[in-house]
């Protein structure tokens, strides 16, 4: 048996890596300026606040000093990064009214099957807006509210989305809510009302498309007091050789005794800058979920932060990462126990393989008058080769002595014993490797709906391709 | 003597600076049922994971022709194309792999490719010859296992992916009575169901006791030594390896 490994530059990814012509979209000049961000509020017709808040947003983006601590992002220049390209296309509510070509990317994606099979609604974006939008008339009948954020600001939630918008993640936090808060577009905005249980995922899905632009939608959703929720992401991109960046923002209000899962699938092409922040604040009896499986881009800073505000609120975690060549993956969670008898559960697992680098990191803060508040947090990591690199970062901040923390991090590799097993049942080498690490993943996909584990193993499978020479 | 397959000659292997195989022969029919014997550190496993393709397990001299063709060459995914198999001892635990993705996985290597439902339909019928339950379909690969659980999914295996040659490494080691009569079923459906040949490999004998075996070889210090029909089982049983330990 050979031991020696291809080296691959990237895989090829098919349905995702498909490029469309983008000759009729509507581009903003390249670059980051008062001038830009004032005709990116006119171009959006932002009420005047909006356009103040982007301003504000700029200045403070200028002030402030890039992230010191993570994967370096020199590469990424933001004199060249087109802020705004808006398609050739109005939001449409029936796929037949959106274009041809934009029309069948989505359809390489499985978007509009998945929606006539296990979706409650889809908004689906296309660099920076959204071109469909439909939920099923049921939910609405229950009161729920998905609509694209530009209909939300001007809709009948408007004041609401007004009090709420970036007061989670707020501007001041660091350089890239700055940014994000300038040069948003795009985005979702959910609103389920008391006691509302949507039993069917909603849908959104971001999808680029032009080179080195950026995309920086907007997610907002407010789950009320008793009411429950099941959200989905899914994000893509076809490979460029010049950079893009996402710098999305994701808040999440949690009601009284509500619950909201939120799953994200990311696939991007690996000259992508992701550069998310995602929070979520929990009421009393709360519970967030978050699932998240990052797949692709070349540097990621994501972790998704939660505050257990409310007693007796909680939160689980369980998230993946696959970092291969020419990878800097920093990723993780947050999460910050207020509340009494508040708990966490923290299951994060890492992949790196070909000199692809994974850090782990996770902070856990208890506050004085989170009595009773009970952690776990556990860190897996595999190293498929030895010139890979994991690191697990764990942070706790314990302020009260009642309270059970506790933390594990392990880290292993595949064993030939396991791919001789495999073999001698008639795989080949890249096949069992490929299965072994999908097992790896088994307890992220296991949380994820069918057709979506389905994806995440695909994704796994097309990562594992050419590994081996 | 029916069809040769398995034809091995002068074998030696060794695993590092020691020479665990000194110059084995051994030739095995079509659906014929052999038996390796021998004392611990006899060489047995060995033979079995030389069979296989294991990469520790390095053949200094010697051949080893399956089907005619040259196994040596084979990896060892290509061995299990051709139709061999083998037991594990002491199966690896695979976390977060399904038993039956695992076994479904398998066949489609094998070119047996099924949906779901007909391969839930295969297993269950499979399964009830061993006495074993179908939430197993759903179990992890291995993991948490008794040695008896471990040893009835290798036999499963074993039916569902239906070889030519089966080795039977130390299959019924550490089982009770109970555990030894399932496996030895599940070995006898697969002669039934397909005429397969097997080489079991075994320092205790419960397991041959309903079996029919057409030969047996005694390997002592990486040697065939002796060599004769079932009888010599008995034999062994009796008065043990010791008049063979000469050397």
């Amino acid at each position: 048996m050979s031991e020696e490994k291809t080296y691959v530059e990237d895989v090829n990814r098919t349905i995702y890596d498909v490029i469309d012509d983008d000759k009729d979209s509507f581009k903003l000049e390249q670059g980051l300026t008062e001038d830009i961000i004032l005709q990116l509020s006119e171009e959006k017709k932002d009420p005047e606040w909006m356009r103040d808040f982007r301003l504000k947003c700029l200045k403070l983006y200028n002030e402030m000093t890039f992230p010191q601590w993570g994967p370096g992002i020199e590469g990424l220049d933001m004199n060249r990064i087109y802020t705004y390209v808006r398609p050739n296309a109005k939001m449409a509510n029936s796929w037949e009214e959106v274009p041809e070509d934009i029309k069948n990317t989505f359809e390489r994606l499985g978007i509009p099957q998945a929606e006539r099979t296990s979706l409650a609604g889809v908004g689906a974006q296309y660099d920076s807006e959204l071109v469909y939008h439909n939920m099923q008339k049921e939910v609405e009948e229950q009161g729920v509210i998905y609509t694209d954020f530009e209909s939300a600001l001007k809709g009948e939630y408007a004041d609401l989305v007004r009090e709420k918008f970036m007061t989670l993640l707020t501007p001041n936090d660091h350089k890239y809510n700055a940014l994000h808060g300038a040069v948003w577009s795009g985005g979702s905005f959910v609103y389920v009302p008391k006691g509302v249980k949507v039993s069917v995922p909603l849908q959104s899905y971001f999808r680029f498309n032009a080179k080195g632009a950026g995309q920086f939608e907007h997610t907002l959703i407010i789950v009320e007091e008793g009411a429950d929720l099941h959200f989905i992401e899914g994000c893509s991109a076809p490979k460029y050789n010049v950079a893009n960046l996402h710098t999305g923002a994701v808040e999440l209000f949690v009601g009284k005794n509500a619950r909201l899962r939120y799953s994200t699938i990311e696939s991007w092409s690996k000259n992508m800058y992701n550069l998310n922040s995602k929070r979520s604040i929990v009421e009393e009896g709360g519970r967030m979920e978050w699932v998240s499986g990052s797949f692709g881009s070349h540097i990621s800073y994501l972790y998704p932060s939660t505050i257990l505000k409310g007693d007796n609120s909680t939160m689980e975690y369980t998230g993946i990462a696959f970092g291969s060549t020419g990878q800097d993956l920093d990723t993780g969670m947050k999460v910050i126990h207020i509340g009494k008898n508040t708990s966490s559960v923290v299951n994060t697992k890492s992949i790196s393989k070909n000199g692809g680098c994974n850090t782990t990191r996770t902070s856990v803060q208890v506050m004085p008058q989170a009595k009773g508040a009970k952690s776990v947090v556990s860190c897996e990591s595999l190293m498929l080769d030895s010139e890979s690199r994991s690191d697990t970062i764990p942070v706790m901040d314990i302020r009260t002595d009642d309270a059970d923390v506790g933390h594990e991090a392990t880290i292993g590799s595949i064993s030939d014993e396991a791919v001789f097993y495999m073999m001698s049942r008639g795989m080949s080498e890249e096949d069992a490797r490929a299965l072994i690490v999908s097992g790896f993943a088994d307890n992220v996909s296991r949380e994820l709906p069918m057709e979506y584990a389905a994806e995440m193993n695909n994704l796994i499978r097309l990562e594992m391709k050419g590994t081996i020479g | 003597m029916s069809k040769q397959i398995l034809n091995i000659e002068k074998l030696c292997v060794s695993i590092g600076d020691k020479e665990i195989l000194k110059g084995l022969d051994l030739q095995i029919g079509e659906g014929e049922t052999h038996v390796i014997m021998g004392p611990n550190g006899a060489g047995k496993s060995t033979l079995g994971n030389t069979l296989m393709g294991k990469e520790e397990y390095e053949v200094t001299s010697g051949k080893i022709d399956f089907y005619g063709e040259d196994l040596l060459e084979m990896k060892t995914d290509e061995r299990a194309k051709k139709g061999l198999f083998m037991t594990f001892q002491n199966p690896i635990e695979v976390p977060g792999v399904r038993l039956s993705e695992f076994v479904r996985s398998s066949c489609e290597a094998l070119g047996n490719k099924m949906s779901l439902w007909n391969f839930k339909k295969a297993a269950a019928e499979q399964m009830k010859v061993l006495n074993m339950d179908t939430a197993y379909l759903d179990r992890e690969l291995n993991v948490g296992f008794s040695g008896g659980e471990k040893k009835k999914a290798e036999i499963f295996q074993l039916l569902m992916l239906k070889p030519k040659l089966a080795i039977l490494d130390e299959t019924d080691s550490g089982l009770d009575v109970d555990a030894v009569r399932t496996v030895s079923e599940g070995v006898k459906a697969y002669q039934e169901q397909t005429h397969g040949a097997l080489l079991i490999i075994t320092h205790s004998t419960k397991i041959l006791e309903s079996l029919d075996v057409d030969k047996v070889h005694v390997i002592y210090n990486g040697k065939v030594v002796a060599e004769g029909d079932a009888s010599l089982i008995d034999e062994i049983n009796e008065n043990g390896f010791e008049k063979y330990m000469k050397e």
